[in-house]
Protein backbone atom coordinates (compact mmCIF):
# COMPACT_ATOMS: atom_id res chain seq x y z
CA UNK A 1 0.00 0.00 0.00
CA UNK A 2 3.01 2.65 1.02
CA UNK A 3 4.77 1.33 -1.70
CA UNK A 4 2.06 2.68 -4.28
CA UNK A 5 1.96 6.05 -2.47
CA UNK A 6 5.97 6.49 -2.35
CA UNK A 7 5.52 5.43 -6.39
CA UNK A 8 3.39 8.54 -7.14
CA UNK A 9 5.99 10.82 -4.58
CA UNK A 10 8.56 9.45 -6.97
CA UNK A 11 6.64 10.77 -9.90
CA UNK A 12 5.79 14.30 -8.91
CA UNK A 13 9.55 14.91 -6.99
CA UNK A 14 10.91 13.86 -10.41
CA UNK A 15 9.30 17.03 -11.83
CA UNK A 16 11.60 19.19 -9.75
CA UNK A 17 14.39 18.90 -12.36
CA UNK A 18 12.06 19.25 -15.60
CA UNK A 19 11.83 23.20 -16.64
CA UNK A 20 8.45 24.81 -15.68
CA UNK A 21 6.08 25.18 -18.69
CA UNK A 22 4.62 28.24 -17.61
CA UNK A 23 4.76 31.38 -19.83
CA UNK A 24 5.42 34.44 -17.77
CA UNK A 25 3.11 36.91 -19.66
CA UNK A 26 2.69 39.41 -20.52
CA UNK A 27 6.76 39.33 -20.52
CA UNK A 28 6.85 36.34 -22.04
CA UNK A 29 4.36 36.25 -25.05
CA UNK A 30 3.27 33.15 -27.28
CA UNK A 31 4.12 33.28 -30.80
CA UNK A 32 0.37 33.48 -32.46
CA UNK A 33 0.13 30.79 -35.64
CA UNK A 34 -0.24 32.67 -38.94
CA UNK A 35 -4.31 31.58 -38.67
CA UNK A 36 -5.09 33.09 -35.96
CA UNK A 37 -8.46 35.06 -35.64
CA UNK A 38 -8.33 38.55 -33.49
CA UNK A 39 -9.15 41.89 -34.39
CA UNK A 40 -9.78 42.83 -37.25
CA UNK A 41 -8.64 44.95 -40.30
CA UNK A 42 -9.48 46.45 -43.02
CA UNK A 43 -6.46 46.09 -45.94
CA UNK A 44 -5.25 48.08 -48.79
CA UNK A 45 -3.36 47.55 -52.15
CA UNK A 46 0.24 47.85 -52.53
CA UNK A 47 -0.74 51.40 -54.29
CA UNK A 48 -2.69 52.81 -50.67
CA UNK A 49 -6.45 52.29 -52.67
CA UNK A 50 -8.72 50.32 -50.15
CA UNK A 51 -9.42 46.86 -50.77
CA UNK A 52 -12.97 47.13 -49.65
CA UNK A 53 -15.78 47.56 -52.33
CA UNK A 54 -18.70 47.64 -50.00
CA UNK A 55 -20.31 44.54 -51.21
CA UNK A 56 -21.74 43.67 -47.73
CA UNK A 57 -20.87 40.22 -47.87
CA UNK A 58 -19.38 39.59 -44.73
CA UNK A 59 -22.08 41.51 -42.99
CA UNK A 60 -24.76 39.37 -44.66
CA UNK A 61 -22.55 35.97 -43.48
CA UNK A 62 -21.83 37.23 -39.81
CA UNK A 63 -23.49 34.88 -37.63
CA UNK A 64 -24.09 37.57 -34.78
CA UNK A 65 -24.71 40.78 -37.01
CA UNK A 66 -21.85 42.66 -36.24
CA UNK A 67 -20.93 44.28 -38.86
CA UNK A 68 -22.18 47.17 -40.71
CA UNK A 69 -21.35 48.24 -44.56
CA UNK A 70 -22.76 50.96 -46.19
CA UNK A 71 -21.64 51.42 -50.19
CA UNK A 72 -21.44 54.82 -51.87
CA UNK A 73 -20.39 55.02 -55.53
CA UNK A 74 -16.78 56.03 -56.45
CA UNK A 75 -15.82 59.52 -57.46
CA UNK A 76 -13.17 59.72 -60.67
CA UNK A 77 -11.88 62.62 -58.19
CA UNK A 78 -12.39 61.04 -55.13
CA UNK A 79 -11.47 57.44 -55.70
CA UNK A 80 -11.52 55.04 -52.35
CA UNK A 81 -11.53 51.99 -53.79
CA UNK A 82 -10.63 50.17 -57.72
CA UNK A 83 -14.23 49.16 -58.07
CA UNK A 84 -17.31 50.86 -58.67
CA UNK A 85 -18.18 51.19 -55.27
CA UNK A 86 -16.09 51.69 -51.90
CA UNK A 87 -17.70 51.25 -48.11
CA UNK A 88 -18.43 54.82 -46.98
CA UNK A 89 -19.21 53.26 -43.26
CA UNK A 90 -18.01 50.42 -41.81
CA UNK A 91 -18.41 49.70 -38.45
CA UNK A 92 -17.61 46.49 -36.56
CA UNK A 93 -18.70 46.05 -32.71
CA UNK A 94 -16.25 43.68 -31.51
CA UNK A 95 -18.22 43.25 -28.27
CA UNK A 96 -21.03 41.02 -30.41
CA UNK A 97 -18.24 39.60 -32.90
CA UNK A 98 -17.10 35.83 -31.88
CA UNK A 99 -14.33 35.44 -33.79
CA UNK A 100 -15.58 32.86 -36.44
CA UNK A 101 -14.15 34.70 -39.42
CA UNK A 102 -16.48 33.98 -41.83
CA UNK A 103 -16.56 37.52 -42.77
CA UNK A 104 -12.52 36.98 -43.84
CA UNK A 105 -14.09 33.84 -45.60
CA UNK A 106 -16.80 35.37 -47.53
CA UNK A 107 -14.70 38.56 -48.75
CA UNK A 108 -14.19 38.46 -52.38
CA UNK A 109 -11.29 40.69 -52.55
CA UNK A 110 -9.63 39.96 -49.24
CA UNK A 111 -10.30 43.21 -47.95
CA UNK A 112 -10.90 41.83 -44.02
CA UNK A 113 -8.85 39.85 -42.23
CA UNK A 114 -8.69 38.86 -38.72
CA UNK A 115 -5.63 39.84 -37.22
CA UNK A 116 -2.92 38.28 -34.46
CA UNK A 117 -4.08 41.03 -32.31
CA UNK A 118 -5.82 39.52 -29.08
CA UNK A 119 -5.43 42.25 -26.39
CA UNK A 120 -8.55 44.24 -25.80
CA UNK A 121 -9.19 47.18 -23.58
CA UNK A 122 -10.51 50.50 -23.29
CA UNK A 123 -11.57 52.83 -20.84
CA UNK A 124 -15.01 52.98 -22.40
CA UNK A 125 -17.10 50.69 -23.98
CA UNK A 126 -17.58 52.63 -27.03
CA UNK A 127 -13.78 51.99 -28.06
CA UNK A 128 -15.36 48.83 -28.81
CA UNK A 129 -17.33 50.11 -31.61
CA UNK A 130 -14.45 49.90 -33.93
CA UNK A 131 -15.27 52.26 -37.08
CA UNK A 132 -13.47 52.06 -40.83
CA UNK A 133 -10.83 54.58 -39.42
CA UNK A 134 -9.32 51.84 -37.11
CA UNK A 135 -10.26 49.25 -38.80
CA UNK A 136 -8.61 50.28 -41.95
CA UNK A 137 -4.80 49.87 -42.07
CA UNK A 138 -2.71 52.94 -41.85
CA UNK A 139 -1.10 54.41 -44.98
CA UNK A 140 2.24 53.93 -43.71
CA UNK A 141 2.35 50.91 -42.17
CA UNK A 142 3.29 47.38 -44.41
CA UNK A 143 -0.36 45.74 -44.41
CA UNK A 144 -0.14 42.62 -42.28
CA UNK A 145 -1.37 39.79 -43.58
CA UNK A 146 -1.12 41.09 -46.90
CA UNK A 147 1.24 37.65 -47.95
CA UNK A 148 -2.10 35.68 -47.53
CA UNK A 149 -3.96 38.01 -50.25
CA UNK A 150 -3.64 36.81 -53.99
CA UNK A 151 -3.18 38.92 -56.75
CA UNK A 152 -5.77 42.42 -56.35
CA UNK A 153 -8.24 42.24 -59.25
CA UNK A 154 -7.88 45.68 -62.29
CA UNK B 1 -37.90 7.84 18.33
CA UNK B 2 -38.80 9.75 15.47
CA UNK B 3 -36.80 11.13 12.82
CA UNK B 4 -36.09 13.81 10.37
CA UNK B 5 -34.65 14.63 6.90
CA UNK B 6 -32.67 16.92 6.48
CA UNK B 7 -32.81 18.63 2.91
CA UNK B 8 -29.31 20.23 1.63
CA UNK B 9 -28.98 22.30 -1.24
CA UNK B 10 -25.43 21.84 -3.31
CA UNK B 11 -25.11 24.33 -6.35
CA UNK B 12 -25.44 26.01 -8.18
CA UNK B 13 -22.25 27.88 -7.49
CA UNK B 14 -20.81 25.00 -6.07
CA UNK B 15 -17.51 24.43 -7.22
CA UNK B 16 -17.31 20.79 -8.37
CA UNK B 17 -21.02 20.62 -10.06
CA UNK B 18 -19.00 21.14 -12.93
CA UNK B 19 -20.70 24.55 -14.05
CA UNK B 20 -24.07 25.33 -12.36
CA UNK B 21 -25.72 22.54 -12.01
CA UNK B 22 -28.35 22.58 -8.32
CA UNK B 23 -29.06 19.44 -6.82
CA UNK B 24 -31.22 19.59 -3.78
CA UNK B 25 -30.48 16.31 -1.46
CA UNK B 26 -32.57 14.96 1.08
CA UNK B 27 -30.46 13.45 3.56
CA UNK B 28 -31.06 10.60 6.45
CA UNK B 29 -27.98 11.39 8.69
CA UNK B 30 -24.92 10.88 5.85
CA UNK B 31 -27.06 8.91 3.74
CA UNK B 32 -28.64 10.65 0.65
CA UNK B 33 -32.35 9.48 0.71
CA UNK B 34 -33.41 11.54 -2.79
CA UNK B 35 -31.55 13.95 -4.99
CA UNK B 36 -33.08 16.15 -7.45
CA UNK B 37 -31.09 17.74 -10.10
CA UNK B 38 -32.54 21.35 -10.94
CA UNK B 39 -30.73 22.49 -14.15
CA UNK B 40 -31.53 25.37 -16.61
CA UNK B 41 -29.09 28.00 -14.95
CA UNK B 42 -27.00 28.52 -18.35
CA UNK B 43 -30.06 28.62 -20.67
CA UNK B 44 -28.85 30.32 -23.51
CA UNK B 45 -32.06 29.44 -26.05
CA UNK B 46 -28.97 27.45 -28.57
CA UNK B 47 -31.85 25.64 -29.90
CA UNK B 48 -33.69 28.43 -31.26
CA UNK B 49 -31.03 30.48 -32.12
CA UNK B 50 -30.24 28.11 -34.84
CA UNK B 51 -33.86 28.72 -36.50
CA UNK B 52 -32.89 32.11 -37.69
CA UNK B 53 -29.38 31.47 -39.01
CA UNK B 54 -28.71 30.30 -42.20
CA UNK B 55 -27.63 26.11 -42.15
CA UNK B 56 -23.33 27.80 -42.50
CA UNK B 57 -24.12 30.09 -39.84
CA UNK B 58 -25.50 27.61 -37.10
CA UNK B 59 -22.01 26.09 -36.83
CA UNK B 60 -20.25 28.80 -34.67
CA UNK B 61 -23.22 27.88 -31.94
CA UNK B 62 -22.80 24.80 -32.05
CA UNK B 63 -19.29 25.69 -30.47
CA UNK B 64 -20.88 26.69 -27.38
CA UNK B 65 -22.95 23.97 -26.57
CA UNK B 66 -20.21 21.51 -25.53
CA UNK B 67 -16.92 23.82 -24.79
CA UNK B 68 -14.81 21.01 -23.59
CA UNK B 69 -14.85 19.50 -27.22
CA UNK B 70 -16.33 21.82 -30.19
CA UNK B 71 -15.32 19.81 -32.76
CA UNK B 72 -17.08 17.15 -32.20
CA UNK B 73 -20.17 19.34 -31.89
CA UNK B 74 -19.94 20.71 -35.49
CA UNK B 75 -19.00 17.11 -36.92
CA UNK B 76 -22.55 16.10 -35.53
CA UNK B 77 -24.33 19.14 -36.89
CA UNK B 78 -22.54 19.21 -40.06
CA UNK B 79 -22.89 15.32 -40.55
CA UNK B 80 -26.44 15.87 -40.02
CA UNK B 81 -26.51 18.68 -42.99
CA UNK B 82 -24.91 16.56 -45.02
CA UNK B 83 -27.27 13.77 -44.73
CA UNK B 84 -30.25 16.12 -44.85
CA UNK B 85 -28.85 17.73 -48.28
CA UNK B 86 -27.52 13.77 -49.66
CA UNK B 87 -23.92 15.27 -49.94
CA UNK B 88 -21.58 11.92 -50.47
CA UNK B 89 -18.90 13.84 -52.16
CA UNK B 90 -16.95 14.46 -49.01
CA UNK B 91 -12.92 14.03 -50.00
CA UNK B 92 -11.35 11.48 -48.37
CA UNK B 93 -8.77 13.80 -46.98
CA UNK B 94 -11.36 15.97 -45.22
CA UNK B 95 -12.35 13.06 -43.12
CA UNK B 96 -9.29 12.04 -41.87
CA UNK B 97 -8.87 15.73 -41.05
CA UNK B 98 -11.98 15.78 -39.23
CA UNK B 99 -11.42 11.72 -37.29
CA UNK B 100 -7.99 13.89 -36.50
CA UNK B 101 -9.88 16.73 -34.80
CA UNK B 102 -12.30 14.67 -33.11
CA UNK B 103 -9.90 12.24 -31.63
CA UNK B 104 -7.66 15.14 -30.20
CA UNK B 105 -10.66 16.62 -28.60
CA UNK B 106 -11.89 13.38 -27.09
CA UNK B 107 -8.51 13.36 -25.11
CA UNK B 108 -8.30 16.94 -24.15
CA UNK B 109 -12.15 16.51 -22.79
CA UNK B 110 -11.03 13.38 -21.07
CA UNK B 111 -8.26 14.85 -19.66
CA UNK B 112 -10.59 17.74 -17.98
CA UNK B 113 -12.87 15.06 -17.26
CA UNK B 114 -10.11 13.82 -15.74
CA UNK B 115 -8.14 16.65 -13.98
CA UNK B 116 -11.38 18.02 -12.35
CA UNK B 117 -12.99 14.96 -11.31
CA UNK B 118 -9.58 13.83 -9.18
CA UNK B 119 -8.96 17.08 -8.09
CA UNK B 120 -12.44 17.33 -6.22
CA UNK B 121 -11.30 14.16 -4.49
CA UNK B 122 -8.09 16.27 -3.68
CA UNK B 123 -5.27 15.50 -5.99
CA UNK B 124 -4.21 18.80 -7.58
CA UNK B 125 -1.28 17.04 -8.95
CA UNK B 126 -3.34 14.94 -11.92
CA UNK B 127 -5.19 18.14 -12.57
CA UNK B 128 -1.95 20.05 -13.55
CA UNK B 129 -0.39 16.94 -15.38
CA UNK B 130 -3.71 16.86 -17.65
CA UNK B 131 -4.03 20.47 -17.96
CA UNK B 132 -0.44 20.46 -19.33
CA UNK B 133 -1.54 17.70 -22.26
CA UNK B 134 -4.60 19.15 -23.02
CA UNK B 135 -2.56 22.47 -23.25
CA UNK B 136 -0.47 21.06 -26.36
CA UNK B 137 -3.67 19.97 -27.98
CA UNK B 138 -5.23 23.28 -27.82
CA UNK B 139 -2.03 24.65 -29.13
CA UNK B 140 -2.61 22.25 -31.90
CA UNK B 141 -6.11 23.48 -32.44
CA UNK B 142 -4.69 26.86 -32.34
CA UNK B 143 -2.47 25.92 -34.92
CA UNK B 144 -4.95 24.38 -37.28
CA UNK B 145 -7.72 26.83 -36.76
CA UNK B 146 -7.02 29.77 -35.35
CA UNK B 147 -8.17 29.74 -31.89
CA UNK B 148 -8.46 27.18 -29.13
CA UNK B 149 -11.86 26.80 -28.35
CA UNK B 150 -14.42 28.33 -30.43
CA UNK B 151 -12.80 26.87 -33.58
CA UNK B 152 -16.16 26.46 -35.36
CA UNK B 153 -13.74 24.23 -38.21
CA UNK B 154 -15.87 22.01 -39.92
CA UNK B 155 -17.73 23.14 -42.70
CA UNK B 156 -20.43 21.36 -44.59
CA UNK B 157 -18.78 19.36 -47.11
CA UNK B 158 -15.43 19.00 -45.71
CA UNK B 159 -13.40 21.51 -43.28
CA UNK B 160 -12.50 25.04 -43.44
CA UNK B 161 -9.06 24.70 -44.18
CA UNK B 162 -5.98 22.10 -44.88
CA UNK B 163 -3.82 21.25 -42.13
CA UNK B 164 -1.02 23.65 -42.05
CA UNK B 165 2.71 22.47 -41.98
CA UNK B 166 3.24 22.44 -38.57
CA UNK B 167 0.30 21.06 -37.84
CA UNK B 168 1.72 17.62 -38.56
CA UNK B 169 5.01 18.48 -37.22
CA UNK B 170 3.18 19.15 -33.35
CA UNK B 171 1.28 16.59 -33.55
CA UNK B 172 3.56 13.90 -34.28
CA UNK B 173 5.86 15.78 -30.89
CA UNK B 174 2.65 15.10 -29.03
CA UNK B 175 1.78 11.28 -29.87
CA UNK B 176 5.81 10.93 -29.46
CA UNK B 177 5.19 12.15 -25.74
CA UNK B 178 1.20 11.23 -24.86
CA UNK B 179 1.48 7.28 -23.90
CA UNK B 180 4.32 7.98 -21.41
CA UNK B 181 2.13 10.59 -20.10
CA UNK B 182 -0.59 8.26 -19.74
CA UNK B 183 1.46 5.96 -17.87
CA UNK B 184 2.30 8.83 -15.39
CA UNK B 185 -1.81 9.67 -14.42
CA UNK B 186 -2.07 5.87 -13.83
CA UNK B 187 1.32 5.55 -11.68
CA UNK B 188 -0.43 8.77 -9.67
CA UNK B 189 -3.95 6.56 -9.31
CA UNK B 190 -4.95 3.31 -11.22
CA UNK B 191 -2.96 1.49 -7.90
CA UNK B 192 -2.60 4.53 -5.23
CA UNK B 193 -5.46 3.17 -2.16
CA UNK B 194 -6.61 6.28 -1.03
CA UNK B 195 -7.93 6.81 -5.05
CA UNK B 196 -9.52 3.08 -5.06
CA UNK B 197 -11.17 3.14 -1.97
CA UNK B 198 -12.64 6.40 -3.05
CA UNK B 199 -13.86 5.10 -5.94
CA UNK B 200 -14.17 1.65 -5.76
CA UNK B 201 -17.86 0.35 -5.22
CA UNK B 202 -19.14 3.98 -5.16
CA UNK B 203 -21.83 5.85 -7.33
CA UNK B 204 -22.75 2.23 -8.96
CA UNK B 205 -24.66 2.12 -12.15
CA UNK B 206 -25.96 -1.64 -13.27
CA UNK B 207 -26.39 -2.19 -16.10
CA UNK B 208 -29.99 -2.37 -16.58
CA UNK B 209 -30.45 1.08 -15.58
CA UNK B 210 -27.34 2.79 -17.61
CA UNK B 211 -30.13 1.37 -20.66
CA UNK B 212 -33.01 2.61 -19.23
CA UNK B 213 -31.00 6.14 -18.72
CA UNK B 214 -30.29 6.02 -22.21
CA UNK B 215 -26.63 6.33 -21.04
CA UNK B 216 -24.22 6.09 -24.13
CA UNK B 217 -20.24 6.54 -24.10
CA UNK B 218 -17.77 5.93 -21.62
CA UNK B 219 -20.59 6.32 -18.81
CA UNK B 220 -22.44 3.04 -20.35
CA UNK B 221 -19.36 1.00 -21.56
CA UNK B 222 -18.40 1.54 -17.73
CA UNK B 223 -21.14 -0.24 -17.17
CA UNK B 224 -20.67 -3.12 -19.80
CA UNK B 225 -22.58 -2.35 -22.34
CA UNK B 226 -21.03 -2.41 -25.72
CA UNK B 227 -22.03 0.39 -27.59
CA UNK B 228 -19.99 2.78 -29.69
CA UNK B 229 -21.26 4.61 -32.88
CA UNK B 230 -17.96 4.55 -34.41
CA UNK B 231 -18.33 0.77 -34.35
CA UNK B 232 -21.60 0.43 -34.63
CA UNK B 233 -22.42 2.93 -36.95
CA UNK B 234 -19.25 4.02 -38.46
CA UNK B 235 -19.11 7.60 -39.89
CA UNK B 236 -15.97 9.80 -41.82
CA UNK B 237 -14.33 6.37 -42.52
CA UNK B 238 -13.81 5.17 -38.62
CA UNK B 239 -14.30 1.33 -39.90
CA UNK B 240 -10.80 1.86 -41.62
CA UNK B 241 -9.21 2.49 -38.49
CA UNK B 242 -8.09 -0.53 -35.99
CA UNK B 243 -9.25 0.38 -32.75
CA UNK B 244 -10.70 -1.30 -29.55
CA UNK B 245 -13.46 -0.14 -27.64
CA UNK B 246 -12.47 -0.22 -24.33
CA UNK B 247 -15.60 -1.91 -21.47
CA UNK B 248 -15.48 -2.11 -17.76
CA UNK B 249 -17.87 -4.24 -16.07
CA UNK B 250 -18.66 -2.96 -12.13
CA UNK B 251 -19.96 0.23 -13.28
CA UNK B 252 -18.53 1.93 -10.63
CA UNK B 253 -16.94 5.36 -10.29
CA UNK B 254 -13.39 3.37 -10.86
CA UNK B 255 -14.50 1.28 -13.67
CA UNK B 256 -15.59 4.69 -15.54
CA UNK B 257 -11.79 5.89 -14.45
CA UNK B 258 -10.68 3.03 -16.28
CA UNK B 259 -12.53 3.43 -19.37
CA UNK B 260 -12.17 6.78 -20.22
CA UNK B 261 -8.09 5.95 -19.43
CA UNK B 262 -8.42 3.33 -21.76
CA UNK B 263 -10.28 5.44 -24.30
CA UNK B 264 -7.29 7.98 -24.37
CA UNK B 265 -5.12 5.40 -25.21
CA UNK B 266 -7.41 3.67 -28.24
CA UNK B 267 -7.36 7.64 -29.40
CA UNK B 268 -4.05 8.16 -29.54
CA UNK B 269 -3.77 4.82 -31.81
CA UNK B 270 -6.29 6.09 -33.98
CA UNK B 271 -4.55 9.68 -34.48
CA UNK B 272 -0.88 7.45 -35.16
CA UNK B 273 -2.81 5.46 -38.01
CA UNK B 274 -4.94 8.92 -39.11
CA UNK B 275 -1.68 10.99 -38.98
CA UNK B 276 0.65 7.88 -41.01
CA UNK B 277 -2.39 7.51 -43.94
CA UNK B 278 -3.62 10.92 -44.33
CA UNK B 279 -4.16 10.97 -47.97
CA UNK B 280 -3.41 14.12 -50.00
CA UNK B 281 -6.31 15.91 -52.53
CA UNK B 282 -8.56 18.60 -51.60
CA UNK B 283 -9.94 19.04 -48.12
CA UNK B 284 -13.82 20.00 -49.17
CA UNK B 285 -16.42 19.35 -51.49
CA UNK B 286 -16.30 20.55 -55.21
CA UNK B 287 -20.38 21.38 -54.70
CA UNK B 288 -20.72 24.60 -55.36
CA UNK B 289 -23.83 24.69 -54.53
CA UNK B 290 -22.95 24.28 -50.73
CA UNK B 291 -19.49 24.93 -50.38
CA UNK B 292 -17.30 27.83 -51.33
CA UNK B 293 -15.71 28.47 -54.40
CA UNK B 294 -11.78 28.51 -54.17
CA UNK B 295 -10.89 32.39 -53.65
CA UNK B 296 -8.93 32.55 -57.17
CA UNK B 297 -11.65 31.09 -59.00
CA UNK B 298 -13.39 34.43 -57.83
CA UNK B 299 -11.11 36.67 -59.80
CA UNK B 300 -11.60 34.75 -63.24
CA UNK B 301 -14.91 32.75 -63.27
CA UNK B 302 -18.24 34.63 -63.33
CA UNK B 303 -20.10 31.35 -62.19
CA UNK B 304 -17.60 31.10 -58.77
CA UNK B 305 -18.66 34.38 -58.03
CA UNK B 306 -22.44 34.14 -58.40
CA UNK B 307 -21.87 31.26 -56.38
CA UNK B 308 -19.89 32.63 -53.46
CA UNK B 309 -22.30 35.62 -53.66
CA UNK B 310 -25.53 33.37 -53.49
CA UNK B 311 -23.85 30.87 -50.31
CA UNK B 312 -22.53 34.29 -48.39
CA UNK B 313 -26.22 36.10 -48.76
CA UNK B 314 -28.71 33.09 -48.66
CA UNK B 315 -27.12 30.18 -48.08
CA UNK B 316 -28.64 27.13 -50.16
CA UNK B 317 -31.86 24.94 -49.39
CA UNK B 318 -32.27 21.57 -48.73
CA UNK B 319 -35.19 19.58 -49.62
CA UNK B 320 -37.67 19.52 -47.15
CA UNK B 321 -37.65 16.09 -44.91
CA UNK B 322 -36.22 15.45 -41.31
CA UNK B 323 -32.56 13.64 -40.84
CA UNK B 324 -31.19 12.50 -37.45
CA UNK B 325 -27.57 11.95 -37.40
CA UNK B 326 -25.38 10.81 -34.07
CA UNK B 327 -21.94 10.56 -33.89
CA UNK B 328 -19.64 9.22 -30.53
CA UNK B 329 -18.62 12.32 -28.83
CA UNK B 330 -16.24 12.55 -25.85
CA UNK B 331 -19.37 12.09 -23.37
CA UNK B 332 -21.75 9.94 -24.87
CA UNK B 333 -23.52 10.15 -27.98
CA UNK B 334 -24.23 13.44 -29.41
CA UNK B 335 -26.85 14.20 -32.26
CA UNK B 336 -28.83 16.32 -33.88
CA UNK B 337 -31.95 16.20 -35.06
CA UNK B 338 -32.82 18.46 -38.46
CA UNK B 339 -36.42 19.52 -39.78
CA UNK B 340 -35.85 21.20 -43.07
CA UNK B 341 -39.19 23.28 -44.67
CA UNK B 342 -37.48 23.57 -47.91
CA UNK B 343 -35.97 27.13 -47.15
CA UNK B 344 -32.43 28.30 -46.45
CA UNK B 345 -32.72 28.14 -42.31
CA UNK B 346 -33.67 24.89 -40.65
CA UNK B 347 -37.28 25.06 -39.24
CA UNK B 348 -36.33 23.03 -36.25
CA UNK B 349 -32.84 21.52 -34.99
CA UNK B 350 -33.22 19.13 -31.88
CA UNK B 351 -30.05 18.26 -29.78
CA UNK B 352 -29.36 14.87 -28.19
CA UNK B 353 -27.41 16.32 -25.87
CA UNK B 354 -24.81 12.91 -23.83
CA UNK B 355 -24.49 15.64 -20.59
CA UNK B 356 -28.70 15.78 -20.13
CA UNK B 357 -28.83 12.13 -20.08
CA UNK B 358 -25.65 11.64 -17.75
CA UNK B 359 -26.90 14.45 -15.37
CA UNK B 360 -30.76 12.64 -15.69
CA UNK B 361 -28.90 9.32 -14.03
CA UNK B 362 -27.68 11.28 -11.10
CA UNK B 363 -30.84 10.22 -8.36
CA UNK B 364 -30.38 6.59 -9.55
CA UNK B 365 -26.70 6.40 -8.42
CA UNK B 366 -27.11 8.68 -5.60
CA UNK B 367 -29.66 7.56 -3.72
CA UNK B 368 -28.64 5.21 -1.07
CA UNK B 369 -24.87 6.50 -1.25
CA UNK B 370 -22.86 8.49 1.45
CA UNK B 371 -22.63 12.09 0.58
CA UNK B 372 -18.94 12.21 0.81
CA UNK B 373 -19.47 9.88 -2.06
CA UNK B 374 -21.28 12.11 -4.19
CA UNK B 375 -18.43 14.27 -5.69
CA UNK B 376 -16.82 11.24 -6.65
CA UNK B 377 -20.05 9.83 -8.57
CA UNK B 378 -20.84 13.26 -10.29
CA UNK B 379 -17.16 14.11 -11.35
CA UNK B 380 -17.21 10.41 -13.04
CA UNK B 381 -20.34 11.11 -14.99
CA UNK B 382 -18.57 13.90 -16.77
CA UNK B 383 -21.29 16.37 -18.08
CA UNK B 384 -20.83 20.06 -19.04
CA UNK B 385 -23.67 22.13 -18.38
CA UNK B 386 -23.06 24.25 -21.47
CA UNK B 387 -24.89 21.41 -23.30
CA UNK B 388 -27.19 20.07 -20.37
CA UNK B 389 -29.08 23.82 -21.01
CA UNK B 390 -28.20 25.04 -24.38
Amino acid sequence: MVKEILKGLALTFQQMWKKPITLQYPEERKLMPARARGRHQLQRYEVGMERCIGCGLCSAVCPSNCITVVPAENAEEDRHSPGERYSQIYRINEFRCIFCGYCQEACPVDAIILTEEYEFSAYSRDEFVYDKERLLVSLSRQPQGADRSPEPIS
Amino acid sequence: MKTETMTLNMGPQHPSTHGVLRLVMELDGENIVNCTPHIGYLHTGIEKSMENRTYHQVIPLTDRMDYLSPITNNLAYVLAVEKLLGLEDVPERAQYIRVILAELSRIASHLVALGTHVMELGAVTVFMYGFREREQILDLFETATGVRMMTSFIRIGGVAADLPAEFVEKLQDFLKIFPSRVDEYETLLTNNPIWLRRTRGVGLLPKEVALAYGLSGPNARASGIDWDLRKKEPYCGYEKFDFQVPLGEEGDVYARYRVRMAEMRQSHRILTQALENLPPGPYRSSDRKVVFPPKDELHTGMEALIHHFKLATEGFSPPTGEVYQGIEGPRGEIGFYLVSDGGAKPWRVRVRPPSFLNVQAIPAILNGCLIADAIAAIGSLDFVLGEVDR
